[in-house]
């Protein structure tokens, strides 16, 4: 019973990045801009957020470093597609490649250092309710966050006027221009912030989850959450739901290991994956939502005038 | 060509040979090490090289080391070392189980290099292998393992199922059980030595499944950072990782390289390398439990004191038996020790240890 409770717990810790950086993802391209860099401006943001956390000793300062820090890399990446109309195939994994490389060398003085230590979580009350208590609100504040984040994203993108915009600029940018929109600006803005979320979900990594900097840290959940947007047919609900279920099955086969299941513990390592694509694929399979969903112009580079 | 500029050939050519020959001499020897991790991963990557640096302190200019950090194993690790090789090193270390077939690979073509190989099992006329004995640090660590738990469950965080690791579960179960002989270990395997988050992730479990100490056979401090989060212990692997968690440190197996390093190195001067296995353990110097925590009651602390002192005399062995499998089957009788290749072919878990080692790896 108890034990069940802290699977949960233990499941929405671990999906709490994959929210973060997927939703942020999902914001770029709803605005038509594939960013492949995600890895990299995570790695970055870990490293940033680690050090700030290291030198400041809150956590808090730690996470606007990070988001500083994805905001920047996004920055770079959304001056070349946007404005230079580079490939942004190529240019997203080139800035995945870059970040890589430049978080281990910054990195350096950074390994084997500790943070201060963390006060535990628990929202006041609540935290007490037998086996809900400690499977929903014994939790760093940051996972609450994120599923608000979540509920935000769905009515901004859904309910609100600049959201409408957004889709918009991602579905048809040529008739979002025609009307006056200022295309190029949008798609930078939206590129910003999935750039910032992907940062905080870099940073929640370096300053909460593990908590320490190494070398390539994040260990490919950039990727994870690149492939959770697609699999969630763009819609936050799903991706919120997909990341639960990665980290669920993730802490689930380790559960199965410690409760001593007689199944090859690499055979285990392969169902976080395959879990997760299994359902969303199942949930996502009506042709007519994926075309709905996809926004239309996505990855196209857009000329104003051209 | 006639003789008298033959001559002055021949006699140019043995000046140039007596002073390439006494150019070499002076040459300091040039060595090399290999890693899997990060030197700053504050654990075995950065043992090794504390053990660089003894080699550098005790010999100075008579050699000149360098290092490849984050060497994956596999096909990159084979290139590193053939360029280690043909960049003039003499002697190359490799510290990683999964770099024994790229090293063996390279060692049949520069036949002239020696080759050091860490915890493998495979060797060749210019390469030679060379291993601690952790499962001696492992018994040790149950001993206070067992007496600090309450739950009477051990967690173990696996990387994967090879015979060091599996020696160093059982040492770990053995120990454990000459203070509580009831005591359960449970085993997580993660698949890789280095992934903090995975690391913790592991952690966690086994704390949410009741165990209350945890020892890990990974290369990172996640799983004792995860213990101090939750109000648990653990300990320290391959090096000192006393300032990573004031309260759940419980004492770090460490592995102490310098001694043999030194050795190798000396080997080379004097020309005296050959092939050979060299198991190291407590009594070379090289293992040891180190920064027992203070919380540890004085008459445990006294015991693992005996048990150590028994290792460094040669009078104690880890694995003597009866030692039964946790499926019941003994594989050492009553009354008798190990000896190497008993060590070499361990596959299975001793009784105390839940659940089967994974297929295959």
């Amino acid at each position: 019973m108890n034990e069940t409770a802290l699977l949960i717990a233990a499941a929405l810790a671990s999906g709490t990045p994959l929210v973060l950086a997927g939703l942020g993802l999902l914001l770029n391209e709803k605005a038509g801009v594939l960013n492949l860099g995600a890895e990299g401006m995570m790695l970055v943001a870990a490293i940033a957020g680690f050090a700030a956390a290291f030198h400041t000793g809150e956590a808090a300062v730690g996470f606007v470093a990070g988001a500083a820090a994805g905001a920047g890399m996004a920055a770079v990446f959304g001056l070349l597609v946007i404005w230079l109309n580079t490939n942004q195939y190529a240019t997203g994994l080139a800035l995945s490649l870059f970040g890589t490389g430049f978080s281990a060398f910054v990195g350096v003085s950074m390994v084997g250092k500790k943070l201060a230590d963390q006060t535990p979580n628990a929202v006041p009350l609540l935290a007490d309710i037998p086996f809900v208590g400690p499977a929903f609100f014994q939790l760093h504040p940051m996972v609450y966050a994120a599923m608000a984040l979540a509920a935000v994203m769905a009515w901004f993108l859904y309910r609100s006027r600049t959201g409408l915009v957004l889709r918009a600029v991602g579905e048809s940018p040529a008739a979002a221009h025609a009307l006056g929109y200022p295309v190029r600006r949008i798609r930078f803005m939206a590129v910003l912030v999935g750039g910032a979320l992907c940062g905080v979900a870099g940073a929640f990594l370096s300053v909460v989850y593990a908590p320490l900097w190494v070398q390539g840290l994040v260990a490919g959940r950039g990727w994870i959450a690149l492939a959770l947007t697609a699999f969630a047919t763009w819609r936050p609900a799903r991706v919120l739901l997909g990341a639960y279920l990665f980290g669920g099955v993730t802490m689930m086969q380790f559960a199965l290991q410690s409760a001593g299941v007689q199944i090859p513990s690499q055979l285990l390592a392969m169902l976080p994956y395959l879990a997760t694509i299994v359902v969303l694929v199942l949930i996502s399979r009506n042709p007519v939502w994926i075309r709905v969903n996809m926004p239309a112009s996505l990855g196209k580079p857009f000329h104003p005038g051209g | 060509m006639n003789k008298r500029s033959l001559f002055k050939a021949g006699l140019a050519a043995a000046a140039l040979a007596a002073f390439s020959l006494t150019a070499f001499a002076a040459e300091p020897l040039k060595a090399a090490w290999v890693y899997v991790g990060p030197v700053g991963d504050a654990g075995w990557t950065y043992a090794h090289d504390l053990g660089r640096k003894a080699v550098e302190k005790k010999f100075g200019a008579k050699v000149k080391t360098t290092y490849v950090e984050n060497v994956p194993e596999g096909a990159d690790a084979e290139r590193v070392i053939r360029d280690l090789a043909a960049q003039g090193n003499k002697i190359i270390f490799a510290t990683s189980f999964g770099f024994m077939e790229p090293m063996l690979r390279v060692a049949q073509e520069f036949p002239d290099v020696k080759f050091e190989h860490a915890t493998g099992y495979k060797t060749a006329p210019n390469m030679r292998i060379y291993d601690a004995s952790f499962y001696q640090d492992t018994y040790m660590a149950g001993i206070i393992a067992a007496q600090m738990s309450k739950t009477g469950t051990l967690g173990f965080v696996g990387s994967f199922p090879i015979p060091e690791v599996l020696r160093n579960i059982n040492g770990f179960t053995l120990g454990a059980q000459t203070v509580n002989p009831n005591i359960k270990v449970k085993v997580v395997w993660v698949n890789t030595w280095f992934d903090p988050p995975k690391e913790s992730e592991a952690a966690q479990s086994l704390i949410n499944a009741g165990a209350d100490v945890l020892l890990q056979n990974t290369d990172s401090s996640a799983v004792l950072q995860t213990a101090e989060k939750n109000g648990k212990y653990a300990f320290g692997w391959d090096s000192d990782m006393s300032a990573f968690a004031k309260k759940a440190h419980l004492g770090s197996a460490i592995a102490n390289w310098g001694p043999y390093y030194e050795r190798a190195i000396g080997d080379m001067l004097n020309g005296t390398w050959k092939t050979t296995r060299t198991v190291l353990g407590v009594p070379d110097g090289v293992n040891d439990l180190i920064k027992i925590s203070p919380a540890v009651p004085a008459a445990t602390k006294a015991q693992v004191e005996k048990v150590k002192a028994g290792l460094k005399a040669g009078k104690f062995e880890v694995f003597t038996g009866p030692i039964v499998t946790n499926e019941g089957k003994e594989v050492l009788a009553k009354g008798k020790t190990a000896d190497q290749a008993w060590k070499d072919g361990v596959n299975f878990y001793v009784k105390g240890v839940e659940g089967k080692i994974p297929s295959g790896n």
